[in-house]
């Protein structure tokens, strides 16, 4: 076909000047001839260029295809395996060669709320329990901004694994970083033992461990509140072993400072607070899962004091304060529903946690500038707690929920205290119900309605509105069970 | 005496956990394709758990305490790789507290590793929906995959338990030789396929499709992972009007309500896949597996 270019082209050209054929000289037809020669040898050579460039190309393909023969694998497998090449090739060029390769995954989560409350939250307590001086009040009434969470991780060597989680927060008009977590991790330990150090959330109950972009709920149990300041957050060292059974089983145990509530701050060597808990799970058929769990919290807590009562001159605060021990136990239970265990349809989520403490030792009231008390008895508190909630996707990405709080002030032995004078201490069992419901369009994001009724302060019911989003951003870690 | 309590638990669980592990290799396969080849591949050298079941969406699965649990005594993970399993299977191995099946070490192995990966996005934002940077994970609805796969996972074997490897390459030879020859008759088999124009629920199928020549013309999910609107499936209703489709292609464990309606309304059977073993009554082995997906593929078909 190539071939018969050149000729056709001089039949073109003839047909197309027949006129000036005829009229031309001989001298002009030599040149006219001439000229289409080398017409033709043009095309000629640079269809030899060709020829030979497609003659290479076919030897490379046979040759190819031989190869891809010797091997015993077909040939559509061979043009398949040359896109292999070409993928790898494309796969190698986009791989970034920097430094940043190495980065920590980034995840950042923020959080928004719109609240409407009928009581001041500033003047949030919870009636009946010494104050854990965390951050257990809601939030401001109107629009608010929560907590922003930053978090790194990555794996540090081929032993450990850093994690950091950062709250970033408004406190007073002021931005404050919180350091919520920052923590080293054992990658290599044998025998199915895992120990972790630095500050992280401590593994005692269900709920403490999750973040609160995880919880179910806009806000904390008030159990959680009133023990631990809405959670145990640890500077120390954890140690936890799952065992080789089919069963699962956790224990762990903790060894930390013990610098905030229920511990005190404190300036001593050694630990301050100890945890040990206990995890058994397992699944029932192929649609139910279930942990249950116990754990212990023990700390010595010195000087821990609290504000409570106000002086009758002046109108200021009364600073007090307790030492002695203080026990927790905490009773946790989760069972989850999904049908064929796949939860994108639906799934149900119930679970509950028992909190008890007993606090022994002495109180000290009214203590002035140098700390020295007006007043101090050995005292006594046997106080408990507990929620329960159950939480049903009923179709995908909708959620509804209900939960109920309740805390037992119990019995306070303020010994030879006027009871009158810590007017907090009264008894009272504070109690909430909670109803939400929540949109997830996807894994990473989540608005969520809460209706609440909080009578945690005697006497002053709180109906409470909340509207909330919680959005993930970046790399984002699996959640746990 | 709570610090003497402590002393001695950590005593007692170092007792304990120092225990000889059972004999065979205890394999942990995060989805049942691959349980089922590490039982061709491993016979009775190796006890296999499958972390989900057909049912359930491979993307969303939590990681429940028995997962744990079964991790923690594994000697071998098999997972597919390609962030299939990123929701849950990074939390089941580091809960676990087994080193020797961390990502990195010989006793973690991803399937993904060893194909030739397809759908590789060129951009990789959340706006896209549940986007896989490493490609479409779904690898196992082609066969020439699962021939490659079988290859790795028995050197994979024998790396770990180096005792059975004679066990190993002789169940790999009986396997891959059955397979190949399964390959020839299904490839006879779906001669009809090569060329149809099909819809799919999820990109569930581009393997499967690359593999027998079906022509995807869309998938009725607008992104991955998220439900069609109605409008948009009134959209591919609208296309289908244009170039029409054979079928539309779901995998067990989706919700079927989307395909149901197009189906109705194109009047093109909606053909439910096993798209792994167990997904169907017929598809118990990885050989049923591929038989009955043909079987139902033909029967759309027609």
């Amino acid at each position: 076909m190539a071939f018969l270019r050149p000729a056709a082209l001089c039949v073109a050209l003839a047909a197309a000047f027949p006129a000036a054929a005829f009229a031309a000289s001989d001298a002009d037809l030599k040149q006219l001839r001439d000229q289409l020669r080398e017409l033709r040898d043009t095309y000629q050579q640079r269809i030899d260029a060709l020829e030979q460039r497609l003659a290479a190309a076919e030897a490379r393909s046979a040759s190819a295809s031989t190869a891809a023969v010797e091997a015993g694998t077909t040939a559509s497998e061979a043009i398949r395996s040359v896109a292999e090449v070409r993928a790898t090739a494309d796969s190698a060029a986009r791989r970034p060669a920097s430094a940043s390769t190495f980065n920590p995954a980034v995840s950042l989560i923020i959080d928004s709320k719109l609240t409407r409350f009928q009581r001041d939250p500033s003047a949030y307590r919870i009636d009946g329990f010494i104050p854990s001086g965390g951050e257990i009040g809601p939030p401001r009434k109107g629009f608010s901004l929560g907590e922003s969470e930053l978090a790194f991780s990555a794996n540090v060597d081929h032993l450990f694994r850093g994690n950091a989680r950062f709250a970033l927060a408004e406190d007073d008009g002021a931005g404050v970083v919180e350091v919520e977590e920052v923590n080293v991790e054992t990658l290599a330990l044998p025998s199915g033992l895992k120990m972790k150090a630095g500050r992280f959330l401590s593994g005692v109950g269900y709920l403490n461990q999750q973040h609160p972009h995880e919880w179910d709920f806009s806000d904390a149990p008030l159990a959680y509140k009133a023990f631990f300041g809405y959670r145990l957050q640890n500077d120390g060292v954890q140690l936890r072993w799952v065992a080789p059974t089919e069963l699962f089983l956790e224990l762990g145990a903790e060894a930390a400072n013990g610098g905030k509530f229920p511990g005190a701050e404190r300036n001593a060597n050694g630990a301050g607070l100890w945890t040990a808990f206990a995890h058994l799970g397992g699944d029932i058929g192929e649609s139910s899962a279930w942990q249950v769990g116990l754990s212990h919290v023990r700390a010595n807590p010195r000087a821990r004091g609290f504000e409570d009562g106000a002086d009758h001159a002046t109108g200021a605060a009364l600073q007090h304060s307790f030492s002695g021990s203080s026990q927790t136990w905490i009773a946790d239970f989760v069972y989850k529903w999904a049908p064929n265990g796949n939860s994108r349809e639906r799934y149900l989520k119930v679970q509950g946690e028992y909190l008890q403490r007993r606090e022994t030792g002495e109180l000290s009231y009214n203590l002035d500038a140098d700390g020295v008390a007006a007043a101090s008895s050995a005292a006594r508190f046997r106080q408990s707690g507990s929620y329960l909630q159950a939480v049903y996707q009923f179709m995908p990405h909708w959620r509804v929920g209900v939960r109920g709080d309740w805390l037992r002030s119990g019995t306070a032995d303020l010994g030879g205290l006027d009871p009158a004078g810590l007017p907090i201490l009264a008894g009272y069992n504070p109690t909430r119900q909670t109803a939400m419901v929540d949109w997830s369009p996807s894994e990473f994001s989540r608005l969520r309605l809460q209706l609440a009724r909080d009578k945690s302060r005697n006497g002053e019911a709180d109906n409470q509105v909340w509207l909330q989003y919680v959005m993930s951003l970046g790399a984002h870690g699996a959640h746990k069970f | 005496m709570f610090s003497k309590l402590i002393l001695r638990l950590a005593a007692f669980l170092l007792i304990v956990a120092a225990l000889p592990a059972a004999a065979a290799v205890n394999v942990f396969a995060s989805v049942p394709e691959w349980a089922a080849l590490a039982r061709e591949i491993g016979g009775d050298k190796v006890n296999v758990f499958s972390a989900t079941n057909a049912l359930q969406d491979p993307h969303r699965i939590e990681a429940r305490p028995s997962l744990i649990a079964r991790a923690r005594s594994s000697q071998l993970v098999v997972a597919t790789g390609a962030e299939l399993e990123i929701g849950w299977l990074p939390v089941v191995l580091r809960e676990s507290g087994n080193a020797a099946i961390q990502p990195g070490q010989p006793g973690y192995f991803e399937a993904a590793s060893v194909v030739r990966m397809l759908e590789v996005p060129a951009r990789v934002d959340r706006a896209d929906g549940d986007v896989h940077a490493g490609g479409n994970p779904h690898i196992q609805l082609d066969p020439r995959n699962v021939l490659k796969v079988a290859d790795a996972l028995a050197a994979r074997l024998t790396l770990v338990d180096p005792a059975g490897a004679v066990v190993y390459k002789a169940n790999l030879a009986r396997f891959s030789e059955k397979w190949k020859a399964a390959m020839v008759r299904w490839e006879q088999a779906a001669a009809p396929l090569k060329g149809a124009p099909v819809w799919v629920q999820h990109r569930s199928f581009p393997y499967l499709a690359d593999w027998l020549g079906l022509k995807e013309l869309g998938a009725l999910e607008p992104k991955a992972g998220v439900e069609p609107g109605s409008a948009h499936l009134a959209g591919i209703l609208e296309r289908q009007k244009a170039t029409s489709a054979k079928m539309i292609l779901r995998p067990a464990y989706t919700r079927p309500t989307a395909s149901d309606w197009l189906g109705e309304r194109a009047r093109i059977p909606v053909v439910v896949l096993p798209f792994t073993v167990g997904g169907s009554a017929e598809a118990t082995d990885l050989f049923a597996l591929f038989d009955d997906t043909l079987r139902r593929l033909l029967a759309g078909l027609k």
